[in-house]
């Protein structure tokens, strides 16, 4: 497949069957290749659209300063389009992230500051949004705001899944930014309206949740509970185990956050099994494995690499 | 009807410091209300006049109520439960 250039081979992902994990010829799980992007992760595809749209709409002008709170995945796809378009980034990221992340982002010349582990990605948020404040000239695409988020999902993703699986029944995504579901579910529900649309959000150790009180919990701007059917919490036991399984079994190597998305994907399979239901359930491979090999999780016992991602991020 | 509820920190204050607390009732609210009796406070935190708190997540078996029946959701013995504050991710 050729492309004028790198950007412009954003998408266009593989879709590729599990014959191992599949429960039977009826119940079968199709996995949607994300790491296949330039920088390696859904990302790209939001991030794209979030530049794109807001260069059409003169909010981003050359030479301007980007600033994104950032767990890893954006903020890497932001850095190298940012270098591409000529513009600085500076990333808020929660500490608890893997060395991997910040090695990419600084390769792309990205400015990072970190922010308390405490908290995760609500404190990253929470400091982005002070720094923009003192800083106007800069601009915050704020992926947990932007319209173009969800938008590049119901333009692209959700489309090539239906070309590539016309008789998709399931749709299962990880729920963080919400603009992967919100935006392949929008698409779904006008195009399969019977799809069942379902997130796997992941659950993390005790110190991501160490909020003050209950007031500074987070809900994206961009989420309407609406488009989803069914949303499932998967800790980081059961990811780390469904991440080995997608190597062992189908020869995929993922980050642990496909393995939370897996686990509830397999979960929907089992249940259509056991009501004789036949289904074709799509589920997203967020990114590959490669920066998360630093926490040592894809080696040694449950007990050891769950221990290991305590406190991380890990999706 | 007994089952295990998983206490977030934030709401250890109330529980004496435990993780994990033992509450009983038939349906979510059910066990709510149990939970408020034990722990006098629980209640007010989880649940405004609208329901559930904006910013507060309750998973019967790891799926998020909101999409069961809400308080309504029916509760079977040894199910687990487990109360998060709602956090970003990305």
């Amino acid at each position: 497949m050729r492309f004028n250039s790198l950007l412009d081979s954003v998408g266009h992902t593989p879709l590729v069957g599990l014959p191992n994990l599949s429960p039977s010829s009826d119940v079968r799980l199709w996995a949607k290749l994300e790491d296949r992007n330039p920088t390696g992760s859904i990302k790209d595809r939001a991030v794209l659209a979030m530049v794109d749209q807001a260069e059409k709409d003169g909010r981003l002008t050359p030479g301007a300063t980007l600033l994104e709170p950032t767990s890893g995945n954006t903020g890497i796809a932001l850095a190298m389009i940012a270098k591409l378009r000529g513009y600085k980034l500076v990333c808020v990221m929660p500490k608890n992230t893997s060395a991997e992340r910040t090695q990419l982002l600084e390769m792309w010349e990205a400015r990072i500051m970190y922010s308390d582990a405490v908290g995760g990605s609500n404190e990253a948020v929470r400091v982005a949004k002070v720094l923009a404040a003192e800083n106007p000239d800069w601009v915050m695409l704020y992926q947990y705001g932007n319209a173009a988020n969800a938008q590049a999902h119901y333009d692209t993703t959700g489309p090539e899944l239906i070309a590539d699986l016309p008789t998709l029944t399931h749709f299962v995504a990880g729920l963080g930014t919400t603009g992967t579901l919100m935006g392949v579910g929008r698409y779904l529900r006008e195009h399969r309206p019977a799809a069942r649309i379902v997130a796997a959000e992941p659950r993390y150790g005790e110190l991501v949740y160490g909020l003050r009180n209950l007031d500074e919990g987070f809900v994206p701007e961009i989420y309407d509970e609406s488009i989803l059917s069914s949303r499932f919490s998967v800790g980081a036991r059961d990811a780390i185990r469904r991440t080995r399984e997608l190597i062992e079994l189908e020869g995929i190597f993922a980050g642990f956050s496909t393995g939370a998305i897996l686990h509830a994907a397999l979960g929907i399979a089992e249940k259509a099994k056991r009501a004789g239901e036949s289904a074709d359930i799509a589920f997203i491979v967020c990114d590959g494995g490669w920066k998360y090999l630093s926490t040592g999780a894809y080696e040694g016992s449950l007990d050891d690499a769950e221990m290991a991602l305590d406190g991380q991020l890990w999706a | 009807m007994s089952v295990e509820v998983r206490v977030p920190t934030i709401l250890r204050s109330l529980t004496g410091g435990e993780k994990v607390v033992t509450a009983s009732g038939g349906t979510l609210a059910a066990v709510v209300a149990d939970l408020d009796g034990s722990y006098p406070g629980m209640g007010a935190r989880l649940l405004d006049d609208s329901g559930l708190r904006r910013f507060v997540n309750i998973y019967v078996n790891d799926e998020d109520v909101r999409f069961l029946a809400g308080l309504q959701t029916q509760i079977a013995d040894q199910d687990s439960i487990t109360i998060l504050p709602a956090v970003a991710g990305g």
